[in-house]
């Protein structure tokens, strides 16, 4: 009797008993994939510790057996050279015996998966393979700036190369729409340095010089890394989740084949949009954090904003307006090509694509923050 | 309801707000046969698998599984009807991030309890038994071809031993000798592990190789269902087309029949 019924399957049972030479395996109950598990152990021993000519096994009292049952049973007489031979077999049963020649003669044993390996030797490896990793992933992505520098270029000369449509619509994706949360952002973080300033300069007697603390702190750094950071965290794996998605379903081959190039198509107009709309979000933040500044200096140290503006335009140099607009268009061209690299990395299965999406999102956060170190020096060297 | 019908599907509707796919379809699955299910593209092939897998509520009508009621039944018995249940879907469904192993591991983990290593070698032999060389074990779905993902799939289906069978498309996508390969796997596996099994294909060879009977759906109903050589007397313009137009007339021509 084959399968299951909607009813509960007899729990499978194994005596073993010793007939003169012979080791008598006696199965009773149903004898499936849900019941054999508790059995396994048993008839493992039977095999290891017994003569595989002198295994008998009495179907007699067996029940139901499906696939999984015929190969635990037939696992037991496997080192036999006669496997499926009469004298193994006592008491009869309607498919037991066909059913595990059937299994047997299909089974190829799988290769056993190779131990994973622990020890100092195996870490010190991983950290190579992951220093390895770490040069050619900066290899690969600086190869990938010169690909999409030259397709830029040729575009220049060929103006009617460049695809309009799609780098408006990224400017407005990368753009306008990330305009709010990037402001709200930046608004807090100055409100924030203000309340700090306050706590601090008001104990010194200098309250006054919270507009030049959120000026400096705002216009400087905090403006363009929060720009920089919410790319990274909203465009860039955007990006790659797009061009993933649609390497995946394989339409970068297609445009390939129909004489597209993926660069002019997919990579270069977001890299524009890119470059171009990270300086206006770097603006825009720097007036979101110095109002956000205003707001806590006037409510919380009676610096009115008639003279926070005044002081502002007296005390604060151009320059540190100019560093900051700098730095914008290095870091979204830096994320940008990030984000489409590590799209047109992902593979054919969706883990290579989670995989790239996580990967994109902290690269492009490591190499703001990695340039955003290196921009500080420089200026300070320069004494800007 | 006849009384060797395995699964019954009685006066099922289906529809798509206005748009009605199925209207008072009736449709037997006899123990131990093969049926296979053709039809038009858009008549509602995949949707009635849908339907009887319980993926897809009907609008309509119900669904027996040995007489029971499937909406009828409790959380406890849909899980053990589901675990007699192998699917093998039209593009596999492999999950992506498991090997073809673990693939076929994961019915077993969720129905049985049993040992690592025995779960370990029973997924081994169905993966011999769905017909892939061991080597195949340990890649990904990804590194596979269509026909091995096809035999992955298989495996995966055919981990709990289940009774009934549910191709979809099963050949859909090989080159001729692959199906045929396929359709001969399937047919021994459904003698030797004694399978019912319900295959949706637009595969003509695959219906005269190994179809005991077809049901035709056209019409938002199965319009008949028959041993392929009384369906092609069908009267039924659309039956008439479907196995009388030239690739119809190719393949009885290739079966000498």
């Amino acid at each position: 009797m084959r399968g299951k019924a909607l009813e509960a399957v007899d729990s499978a049972g194994v005596v073993v008993r010793q007939d003169g030479a012979k080791t008598v395996v006696e199965l009773f109950g149903d004898w499936t994939v849900e019941t054999i598990g508790a059995s396994d152990g048993a008839l493992r021993r039977v095999e290891e510790t017994t003569a595989p000519g002198d295994i008998v096994i009495d179907l007699t009292r067996l029940g139901r057996i499906d696939t999984a049952g015929a190969f635990i049973i037939g696992r037991v007489t496997r080192r036999c050279g006669e496997p499926d031979g009469d004298f193994h077999f006592i008491g009869d049963h309607p498919t037991a015996r066909r059913l595990i020649e059937e299994v047997r003669a299909r089974t190829t044993v799988c290769a056993d998966e190779p131990p994973s390996t622990f020890g100092f030797g195996k870490a010190l490896g991983r950290i190579g393979a992951g220093l390895e990793a770490m040069f050619s992933e900066i290899l690969d992505t600086l190869g990938f700036l010169g690909r999409t520098m030259m397709t830029g270029f040729s575009s220049l000369f060929v103006p009617s190369r460049l695809r309009l449509t799609p780098t408006i619509w990224a400017m407005e994706e990368v753009g306008v729409n990330a305009m709010p949360i990037i402001a709200t952002l930046s608004f807090f973080i100055g409100a924030v340095v203000a309340y700090m300033g306050a706590n601090l300069l008001q104990g010194l007697g200098f309250s006054v010089f919270t507009v030049e603390l959120v000026g400096i702190a705002v216009l400087r750094e905090f403006g363009v890394l929060i720009t920089a950071i919410m790319l990274a965290g909203r465009s860039d794996s955007a990006f790659t989740a797009q061009i993933g998605a649609m390497k995946m379903q394989q339409e970068v081959d297609a445009m390939r084949v129909l004489g597209l190039d993926p660069f002019e198509v997919l990579v270069l107009p977001r890299v524009i949009a890119c470059t171009l709309m990270a300086p206006l979000l770097t603006f825009g933040a720097m007036i979101a954090g110095i109002f956000g500044g205003m707001l806590v200096a006037w409510s919380a140290q009676d610096i009115s904003p008639s003279l926070f503006i005044t002081r502002f335009h007296e005390q604060l140099d151009w320059s540190h307006f100019l560093v900051g607009m700098s730095k914008a268009p290095v870091f979204g061209l830096v994320v940008a090509i990030i984000g489409c690299r590590q799209g047109m990395q992902v593979g054919g299965d969706v883990e290579s694509l989670g995989r790239r999406v996580t990967a994109s999102v902290v690269q492009s956060i490591f190499a703001v923050i990695v340039l955003e170190a290196l921009f500080a020096m420089l200026y300070l060297e320069l004494g800007i | 309801m006849t009384q060797d019908a395995l699964i019954s599907v009685r006066g099922l509707r289906t529809a798509f707000g206005p748009h009605v796919i199925h209207e008072n379809l009736d449709l037997d699955i006899r123990r131990g046969e093969i049926l296979g299910l053709v039809g038009g593209s858009g008549t509602g092939k995949t949707v009635l698998l849908n339907t009887i897998l319980g993926l897809k509520q009907p609008d309509g009508g119900d669904v027996f599984f040995e007489g029971h009621r499937y909406g009828g039944l409790s959380r406890a018995d849909r899980h053990r009807v589901n675990s007699r249940w192998g699917v093998l879907f039209q593009n596999g469904a492999l999950f992506t991030s498991l090997t073809v192993r673990e693939n076929v591991m994961a019915p077993l983990r969720e129905h049985v309890s049993m040992p690592q290593e025995l779960m370990e070698e029973i997924a081994g032999m169905k993966i011999g038994l769905a017909g892939l060389s061991p080597e195949a074990a340990d890649r990904y779905p990804s590194e596979l071809s269509g026909g091995m993902r096809k035999r992955a799939a298989l495996a995966r289906a055919l981990a709990l031993d289940p009774d009934i069978l549910f191709l979809d498309e099963p050949t859909a996508g090989l080159d001729p000798i692959g199906a045929a390969a396929f359709d001969s796997l399937i047919l021994e596996l459904s003698q030797a592990l004694g399978l019912t099994v319900l295959m949706i294909t637009h595969d003509l060879d695959s219906l005269h190789a190994i179809c005991d009977r077809v049901a035709v759906l056209a019409d938002k109903k199965v319009e008949a269902v028959a041993p392929l050589e009384a369906l092609m007397r069908n009267p039924h313009p659309w039956i008439q087309e479907y196995f009388h137009g030239p690739r119809g007339r190719a393949a009885t021509a290739g079966q000498g029949g």
